[in-house]
């Protein structure tokens, strides 16, 4: 009998290569060391290119006064405060528009997207128009294009001013539609105005559990209750009761036309209006796009077997479509949320001033310091963009199927 | 513009060799044109012709430049830019000469690291209305829009302003002169507000010049002029020099038509200037001893260029004002060429 031992083997330099145990470990060091080779000599080539320019790469411009001014600010602001909060007005404004922008988008690429797939001819034919007419023509020409509309057809301020002024104001003389904006009258809350708001959440809460209990009393009893209309009553009839009850406490201030400009109220520059509603149509196109492919997606047996259960069609595509579709059509939703926000940095070209327009523009061209400023862009855009991902990612968890 | 502001920062990120730091001038001989970054268009400063030809006020010093160095006026690679990205493409070696109007302050001659090599035009800010508005001065704008220039010194003077006088505006930011002009015509601003000299350029140019003004009020120094990279002494010297001797030029009452008949001028500093005696004053700037005599016969001294680009015959109109010669009553005035 043998020893019955194998050779305790030994392990070789050329093992690294030749084993397969080893081959894979030793792929991934070597293209990690020549990756930070890599990062390494990038780093050190722009800091010594600096250097040879004479530039240092230095961030405490953010603390320095800014100088300039900004016209729509969210937060206050004044040409002494600092480059920092310039950029952070900017980024208030950079966000307002993707918010409003996302939902917009996603409200009518729905309808377009389900309308497109509509058995009526004229219908779909006409979405199909809207979403090739959108989504093959640059946001960049939209976005100047609806601006340069909103500017040369709509009248200046001064068109309102007179005994009989070419232009008028709208809505019981409550908005003003002028070439620079569009002027709302703002609400001014007075005393008593808390208990107002408050009964209105109240409502809201009031709202929430009525629909639970509706719910539960349909799955258990089969008994279902006018839901839309009892929710719409709790919304807003205590809600009026108590604004009357107070006295009305809340008030409108109108907007009027003093010196150049129109004064009070709650103007909504042309830049932010092209702004928005150009992207807002242009990523509505993709979106509507995704929601079809997402129907499209769910088999025709489950339509046809939720009409043969006796559902209306509306239902059907609320109840049974949709839920499903929504696991096909969220994750490319990110992209085009992420895809918004993104061109959102075109603001310039129509004057917004977005984080591109304070720090990538002005802050830049003031300082000097565009190293920095594109750096601390592209951090910003990075953080939204991964922050906005894993929002949606999480809802998408909660909307896939469980247990796979 | 995308590719400029590629191209310098690009440079900046370091994946360009190593930008030259000194020996522009050998660099621009060995390349055989000189890089001129200029503005995408002002009128009267930079523009082009309807035959193509770059030509305009900050055009032709380069053009001057290029004489000096060449001996020929069109050894001249001009580069467009926008106000916002000119001081990156010049950091970058995109251009080695940036002539666009330009104001000289105390910010980018230290914080920028460039050098201004001298003032080619003595401006200020100015606002630009509508005779119809009715305001003769601009204490009357409190409370307008006004279109600005993003990216440019106008925007700081137009918030210290309306600040010193206890006024209120709202700002209306354009990328350009001509989207300033175009929001302006709509109305969609009231005034409209730059360097007093565009304003003039870009009011002649409209359809009805008469129906708009430029209030008389100048709110702000700004002086224009060349400018190059802080660390080639050299080459800055070349064109603080080349602006001199079209400055001296025009004192002199030298200019392109009659400039051969001073060979025989007992003026000792004429003779220096256009290398004509024997002295070779050039050579201590590293260039061709007719130089200066080169620039002023292709371009002309100060005064014609003014006069070309600026003055009556170009339509513009604009005075000369401070911006003549000191022995006419301006205070252009060159250190002596000695």
């Amino acid at each position: 009998m043998s020893s019955g031992k194998l050779p305790v083997e030994r392990f070789r330099l050329g093992m690294l290569l030749g084993d397969t145990r080893y081959r894979s470990t030793t792929v991934q060091v070597i293209a990690f060391i020549i990756f930070v080779a890599v990062v390494f000599w990038l780093v050190d080539n722009t800091v010594k290119n600096l250097a040879l320019l004479g530039k240092d790469v230095d961030f405490s411009f953010l603390w320095m006064r800014a100088g300039y001014d900004i016209n729509q600010r969210l937060i206050p602001y004044t040409n002494d405060s600092t480059h920092g909060r310039a950029a952070l007005v900017g980024i208030l404004n950079t966000l307002l528009v993707a918010f409003i922008g996302c939902i917009i988008a996603t409200i009518i690429g729905v309808f377009v997207g389900i309308l497109r797939l509509s058995k009526n001819w004229i219908v779909a034919k006409l979405m199909a128009v809207y979403i090739e007419g959108f989504r093959n023509i640059p946001v960049l020409l939209w976005i100047v294009m609806i601006f340069a509309l909103l500017t040369e057809f709509t009248p200046a301020p001064k068109a309102f001013r007179g005994a009989n002024p070419e232009a008028s104001m709208i809505w019981f003389e409550s908005t003003a539609i002028t070439n620079r904006g569009t002027y709302f009258p703002s609400p001014i809350w007075g005393d008593g105005s808390i208990y107002l708001i408050l009964t209105f959440l109240i409502s809201l809460i009031a709202i929430f559990f009525f629909r639970r209990y509706a719910k539960a009393l349909q799955e258990e009893t089969g008994k279902g209750l006018p839901k839309f209309w009892i929710s719409f009553g709790l919304l807003l009839i205590p809600s009026i009761l108590i604004y009357f009850f107070l006295g009305a406490p809340v008030t409108l201030e109108y907007p009027y036309l003093k010196g150049f400009n129109f004064k009070d109220g709650i103007y909504i520059r042309n830049s932010l209006i092209a702004l928005t509603l150009a992207l807002s149509l242009y990523t509505s196109a993709f979106i509507g796009e995704i929601v079809r492919s997402g129907i499209l997606a769910i088999s025709k047996g489950q339509t046809e077997a939720a009409s043969s259960l006796g559902l209306r069609p509306g239902r059907i595509m609320s109840l049974i479509i949709l839920p499903q579709a929504l696991r096909v059509i969220v994750p490319p939703m990110i992209s085009n949320y992420l895809n918004l926000t993104k061109n959102s940095s075109l603001a310039i070209a129509v004057g917004y001033m977005d984080v591109r327009g304070t720090l990538g523009g002005i802050t830049l061209n003031q300082t000097g310091r565009e190293l920095e400023a594109m750096l601390l862009l592209m951090g910003f855009y990075l953080c939204v963009s991964l922050l906005v991902s894993a929002i949606i990612n999480y809802f998408n968890r909660s909307f896939q199927i469980k247990g796979l | 513009m995308k590719k400029s502001l590629f191209l310098s920062v690009a440079a900046i990120l370091g994946l360009t060799a190593g930008v030259a730091a000194a020996g522009t001038l050998d660099d621009t001989i060995a390349r055989g044109h000189v890089k001129c970054g200029v503005s995408t268009g002002s009128p009267g400063f930079s523009g082009v012709d309807d035959s193509g030809k770059n030509v305009g006020f900050d055009v032709d010093y380069c053009r001057a430049l290029a004489s000096a160095i060449f001996n020929d006026p069109m050894a001249v690679k001009f580069t467009p830019l926008s106000s916002s990205v000119r001081f990156t493409a010049l950091a970058s070696g995109e251009v080695d000469i940036l002539a666009r109007n330009t104001t000289w302050t105390y910010s980018r001659d230290t914080d920028l690291k460039q050098t201004f090599l001298g003032v080619t035009y003595y401006d200020g800010q100015g606002f630009m209305v509508k005779t119809a508005l009715g305001a003769n001065s601009t204490l009357d704008l409190d409370g307008a829009t006004i279109c600005i220039q993003v990216g440019t010194t106008t925007e700081l003077n137009l918030a210290d302003y309306f600040k010193a006088n206890d006024m209120s505006y709202e700002p209306l930011p354009t990328a350009d002169n001509s989207e300033s002009k175009q929001q302006y015509m709509a109305d969609a601003c009231d005034a409209y507000t730059t360097d007093a000299s565009a304003l003039h350029g870009t009011r002649i140019n409209m359809e009805v010049p008469g129906d708009h003004m430029v209030l008389p009020e100048i709110v702000s120094k700004e002086p224009l002029g060349p400018l190059v990279r802080h660390g080639d002494d050299q080459w800055a010297d070349i064109g603080r020099w080349v602006l001199n001797a079209l400055v001296i030029a025009e004192e002199k009452g030298i200019t392109a038509a009659n400039i051969d008949s001073f060979a025989d001028t007992k003026d000792a500093e004429i003779h220096r200037l256009l290398g004509t005696g024997d002295d070779n004053m050039m050579a201590m700037m590293g260039m061709p001893k007719a130089g200066m005599y080169n620039a002023i016969k292709h371009v002309g001294n100060y005064g014609e260029i003014f006069e070309r680009n600026l003055g009556a015959s170009s339509g513009i109109n604009i005075e000369r004002g401070v911006n003549n010669s000191w022995t006419n009553g301006g205070i252009l005035y060159s250190p002596p060429f000695r």
